[in-house]
């Protein structure tokens, strides 16, 4: 903690930490100083010159935003000389500027008319032609309107500081001065409209939004992003029962004002005309649609046909769905249909983790230890493209704090720009790298380690052995894929544990097992796509199919039951970290079920009284105490991340129109 | 051939060896006294170098006349980091013309001074940068570098005394802003030449986030006499705090254009009727710009005055970079505001908002207003702009934009009013071009 010092703000006694920037001392005051260019955590510009104030002993005025509060200083933000400054500055601002508002998309949330609306003058003596230049667009998300640009470079801080891209630049000087794209005519970045949300005007502009409607027409939705695991929230603005864009503009959540093309663009699988919206049965070997109460008594009356005659049944959970989900369909499963065997796709080795700490529940790492600890080892995974919050908090903290970070890599990744050691594994052999780094992380004070699917079973157990043999705090990140993967391990979608990784009586098959037995009578597949690379061998099993689209397992099914998504449905989700987030609901489509209320209405039907999900119960025995699963439970079932990029995500990715429009290829990015 | 005849009424310090054959020569400047400083303070301690300086109340030439010892005593004597010495010969101000014939025709002066320099900060490295525009002086420094190097005045172990000191010629990025200090360490290292947030200053960040000292070109070149001489004889060449000779670029209408060689302190009048040769045609005096472009200019009542720094503060202009446009008669000062800010709206840098916009306002007003198309409330308005512009921009680019043209309308409000109501230029048709010298 730095040393504090007293100061005077507008007559206001301050005090803080020496070094604290003027704008910043004034806001712990309740004064707000104006600025376009100033932006919490990028480098100082000082370039647009809003928030000049007056500083005794200074001849001249002063920007608060480069201005370190010292002690004795005296600030006034109020005099005559400041006032007319603002006012000048915007009427600068916008001598050039088109003042189109009334068709702007920042009309309303742009902070050039609330700064000229609180501060500005009322009219403008510019009489003089205006520079014009026509809008272009850059990609297939990015447009950018020069004349509406303020050149505050937030684009272009947030691209090199924030997402280590620099895709964006100024060119040209004076008034001639405009952002450009490192293409020349377009970009090649990760897409993710950072620069987009953080422009304070409408200069650049999203191929989402743009011109659909006012911002105060839609309703804000904040939820939590339901691609990768990293749990962004996302607010979504929706119109007409229409999600029409995401943000994160009031920098909620764990991710502050980041978020990747994913979170922000990456819903309009929602509206998609291949959607499910009716129930589908197979009649004489086609799929035709019926009623959902045709297809639940099918659905019911076969189920419970076969959990009468002691058939075979196999249950595959999803990634997607919610704690509460996850809940209901492993004690469906073990307790309604009497069956062990179910489990999901595993794309991280959580078992062996908490297997490997026996306890150590302060050896798990939180997410806001990305932008805190000082060091982090990364083995094993493409963090920009693969957990791209992930990757933001590392570099910020590295940018903010000089934290230090390693990285063991197949290829290339973004991390190598800035990490102070890095070594290049093959397939295999991450582990091994990872432990030749040994003097130099001994040195650290303490340390953060991600590992990807890369290190599993024995792998993970060795791994924290050598952490243990640091000598130094050890927190651990087990990356795993979807936005609920880790829910759905802790809700015991796993053949061997029960929720809260507690050992199951009579450990069933696992995924790979079920599609092997020969003899099995029901597949049921909740938001999953088992049989996109694989066979199911039992051909007569009877398969019923929860899913947003008709996927390759869902073509293959007896019954479709068309589901709803993350966005329509209320509910809990738990990221990669652990922290469990709440969703909320921001539009409904038609004919889609949310899985619970599908899974209730089975039940009903077949009789059966599962009572109420618990999974806030399951949470709080796992904080009280961290459970410990058998170390050979991690042998049942496979981990295999399925390795998305930036631009793809499982099977909701095929249906996102803007991750297949975007030019760069998937997971081609700094290769 | 230098540029023009001498007077004589020059004084010759730094330009003593123009005119001389092969005046650039190693050969040329060591039978001239060359290199005899730079031994003489390998004998003395930093401490005593930058004593000297500040003793000859030298103050730096590129504009602001920032004394140069006290400049150098801001470097840290201790540093983690290599320290540096750049000289700015990015020479961009309109009217000033001199670093350009300091580099051209005694570049071992320059060298030595930076080497000086370097000694008193701690430096083992200097930096030359030059305007782009002046592609054949890069030859001509980079082969005084050469034959310095190869004879030991530069290098790794300096005439066997184990100082050593590098110096490298880089070219300027093709702008005006690369001359302003920040900018030109930007552009140094590669950037875009935009300014930087200051403090830290140069002198405890600047190259390559090293301590730095920054002199302009004249100023390193006035550094080997001071040594060689003493700091109080330089000083006494001049007035009190202002010591020393300057480069006077002369230009505008007069007989006899020119750079010379004058004591700080010469009368400005003296300058253009005995130095300059008067002015063509028999033409009377309306207005001097007497530093450069950025500097407000004088009405012609106004030049009985000392060309030093604190005289011209005095009289709210500045001495800038020594840059003397005379103006006659026939000169019509709307279209000289409006020409100078032409050059500004063209060469600021486009970071902050009041000098890229108000340059680019004040250009199309005074075009406008210059067209005959101009209505009384925009003269106030004119210099409203370039009142809301100064003193609030990034640097000071938008204070020499502003500052003129304030004057401009202050001073010559009438010209202004004349071209009102779709009315011609009174001037137009008046002016014939200057015959060639
Ligand atoms: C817009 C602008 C342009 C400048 N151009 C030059 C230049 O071309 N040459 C120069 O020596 N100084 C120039 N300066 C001044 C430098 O910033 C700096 O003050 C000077 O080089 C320091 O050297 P001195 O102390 O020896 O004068 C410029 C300043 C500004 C604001
Ligand atoms: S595009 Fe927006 S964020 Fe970028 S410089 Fe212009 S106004 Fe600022
Ligand atoms: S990083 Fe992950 S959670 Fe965040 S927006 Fe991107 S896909 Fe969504
Ligand atoms: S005043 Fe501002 S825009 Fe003008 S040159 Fe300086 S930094 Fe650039
Ligand atoms: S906020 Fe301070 S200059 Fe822009």
């Amino acid at each position: 903690m730095s040393k504090l010092v007293r100061l005077e703000i507008d007559g206001k006694p301050v005090e803080v930490p020496a070094g604290t920037l003027v704008i910043n001392a004034a806001k712990t005051v309740g004064i707000e100083i104006p600025a376009f260019c100033y932006y919490d955590g990028l480098t100082l510009q000082g370039a647009c010159r809003m928030c000049l104030v007056e500083v005794e002993k200074s001849p001249k005025l002063v920007t608060a935003c480069t201005l370190a509060a010292a002690e004795g200083m005296v600030v006034r933000t109020q005099t005559p000389q400041v006032v007319q400054a603002r006012k000048a500055m915007l009427e600068f601002l916008l001598t050039n500027h088109p003042l189109d508002c009334p068709v702007c998309d920042k009309g309303g949330e742009c902070e050039l008319q609330d700064l000229t609306f609180r501060y500005g003058l009322g009219e403008s003596r510019f009489l003089e032609t205006k520079v014009h230049v026509p809008e272009k667009q850059w990609s297939a998300v990015v447009y950018y309107d020069a004349p509406r640009c303020i050149l505050c470079y937030r684009c272009v801080r947030i691209c090199k500081e924030g997402m280590g891209v620099s895709a964006l630049a100024v060119v040209s000087r004076a008034v001639d001065s405009e952002i450009a794209p490192n293409m020349g005519d377009h970009l090649y970045c990760d897409e993710c409209g950072m620069c987009i949300d953080i422009c304070p005007v409408g200069a650049l502009t999203s191929q989402d939004y743009r011109y659909q409607t006012r911002p105060w027409e839609m309703k804000h939705v904040g939820t939590i992003c339901t691609h990768c695991a990293d749990g962004c929230t996302t607010t979504l603005g929706v119109y007409n029962n229409r999600v029409i864009r995401g943000n994160n503009h009031d920098r909620t959540g764990l991710n502050g004002e980041f978020l990747c093309v994913k979170g922000r663009y990456a819903h309009d699988f929602i509206a998609h005309s291949e959607r499910l919206k009716c129930p589908l049965m197979r009649v004489d070997g086609k799929l035709v649609e019926v009623s959902w109460s045709q297809a639940l008594a099918e659905v019911a009356a076969r189920f419970g046909g076969i959990r009468s005659r002691g058939g075979k049944f196999g249950v595959i959970g999803s990634t997607r769905t919610t704690n509460e989900e996850n809940w209901y369909l492993q004690k469906f499963a073990r307790e309604g249909l009497g069956t062990g065997n179910i489990d999901h796709h595993r794309s991280g080795d959580v078992i062996s983790l908490l297997s490997a700490l026996k306890g150590r529940a302060d050896a798990l790492a939180a997410t806001s230890d990305l932008y805190e600890r000082k060091a982090a080892l990364v083995i094993g995974s493409d963090l920009a493209q693969q957990h791209p919050l992930v990757a933001f908090q590392l570099r910020a903290n590295w940018r903010h704090h000089e934290s230090h970070i390693y990285t063991v890599t197949r290829g290339p990744v973004r991390e190598d720009a800035y990490s102070r050691l890095r070594v290049r594994a093959e397939a295999g052999r991450e582990l091994a790298a990872a432990k030749s780094l040994r003097q130099a992380l001994q040195a650290e004070p303490e340390l953060l380690i991600l590992f990807g699917d890369c290190v599993r079973g024995a792998a993970v157990h060795e791994l924290v052995e050598f952490g243990d043999s640091l000598g130094i705090p050890v927190r651990y990140i087990c990356l795993v894929d979807y936005v609920n993967s880790r829910g759905a391990m802790d809700m015991g979608l796993t053949p061997g544990l029960l929720p809260g990784y507690q050992p199951a009586a009579a450990p069933g098959l696992d995924l790979a097992g079920m599609l092997a037995a020969a003899d099995l009578d029901a597949l049921w597949v909740v938001g999953a796509n088992p049989l996109k690379n694989a066979a199911l061998a039992a051909e007569r099993a009877f398969v019923v199919v929860q899913d947003l689209f008709l996927t390759e397992t869902a073509a293959r099914a007896d019954i479709v039951l068309p589901a709803a998504c993350a966005y329509e449905k209320t509910g809990t989700v738990t990221n990669v970290c652990g922290e469990v987030q709440r969703l909320s609901r921001a539009v409904t489509t038609m004919g889609a079920k949310p899985d619970l209320e599908i899974f209730r209405s089975l039940a009903a039907r077949m009789g059966l009284d599962l009572g109420e999900p618990e999974t806030d119960r399951v949470y709080a025995e796992m904080r009280r105490q961290l459970p410990v699963p058998a170390a050979g439970e991690a042998a049942r079932g496979v981990v295999a991340s399925a390795g998305d990029t930036l631009f793809t995500s499982g099977t909701l990715g095929r249906y996102c129109g803007v991750l297949r429009n975007v030019r760069e290829a998937p997971g081609g990015l700094y290769q | 051939m230098p540029y023009n005849e001498p007077s004589p009424l020059e004084v010759k310090v730094l330009t003593r060896r123009f005119g001389l054959a092969d005046s650039a020569s190693l050969d040329t400047y060591l039978a001239t006294g060359g290199y005899e400083a730079l031994k003489k303070a390998l004998g003395m301690t930093p401490g005593e170098i930058i004593e000297e300086v500040k003793l000859s109340n030298l103050r730096g030439r590129g504009g602001a006349g920032f004394p140069a010892g006290t400049k150098w005593g801001f470097v840290p004597r201790d540093s983690a980091r290599p320290k540096y010495v750049v000289a700015n010969g990015d020479e961009g101000e309109p009217g000033t013309c001199k670093d350009r014939l300091l580099m051209e025709y005694d570049p071992h002066q320059l060298i030595e001074g930076m080497a000086i320099a370097g000694l008193a900060v701690g430096a083992h490295a200097g930096y030359i940068y030059v305007r782009g525009e002046f592609r054949y002086i890069i030859r001509i420094l980079e082969r005084a570098v050469e034959e310095a190097r190869g004879r030991g005045y530069l290098g790794g172990n300096i005439l066997g005394s184990g100082f050593g000191f590098e110096v490298y010629v880089q070219s300027g990025a093709g702008s005006y802003e690369c001359g302003e200090e920040s900018a030109l360490l930007e552009s140094l290292e590669g950037r875009r030449g935009v300014p930087r947030i200051r403090p830290p200053f140069p002198a405890v960040s600047g190259a390559f986030q090293s301590p730095t000292v920054l002199n302009n070109i004249e100023t390193y070149s006035a550094v080997p006499a001071i040594i060689r001489e003493g700091g109080a004889a330089f000083a006494a060449l001049g007035t009190p705090r202002n010591g020393g000779t300057r480069l006077f670029c002369l230009s505008g209408h007069l007989n006899k254009p020119g750079v010379y060689e004058l004591p700080m302190g010469f009368n400005l009048l003296r300058m253009i009727h005995e130095v300059g040769g008067g002015i063509p045609g028999g033409k009377r005096l309306k207005a001097v710009i007497p530093g450069g472009s950025s500097c407000p200019v004088l009405k012609a009542e106004e030049c009985d005055i000392a060309m030093d720094f604190d005289s011209l503060a005095k009289a709210k202009s500045m001495l800038g970079s020594g840059g003397v446009v005379v103006m006659d008669e026939d000169t019509c000062m709307v279209q000289a505001a409006r020409r100078i800010m032409e050059f500004y709206a063209h060469e600021s840098c486009g970071w902050c908002v009041p000098c890229r916009e108000g340059t680019n306002w004040l250009r199309r007003l005074l075009r406008r207003f210059h067209a005959g198309e101009g209505s009384r409330s925009d003269i106030d308005l004119i210099g409203d702009v370039a009142r809301n512009i100064l003193g609030r921009t990034f640097c000071p680019l938008g204070d020499a934009a502003a500052m003129p043209t304030i004057a401009f309308v202050e001073k010559f409000r009438d010209e202004f009013e004349a071209h009102l109501e779709g009315r011609p230029c009174p001037f137009e048709g008046r002016r014939r071009e200057v015959p060639a010298p």
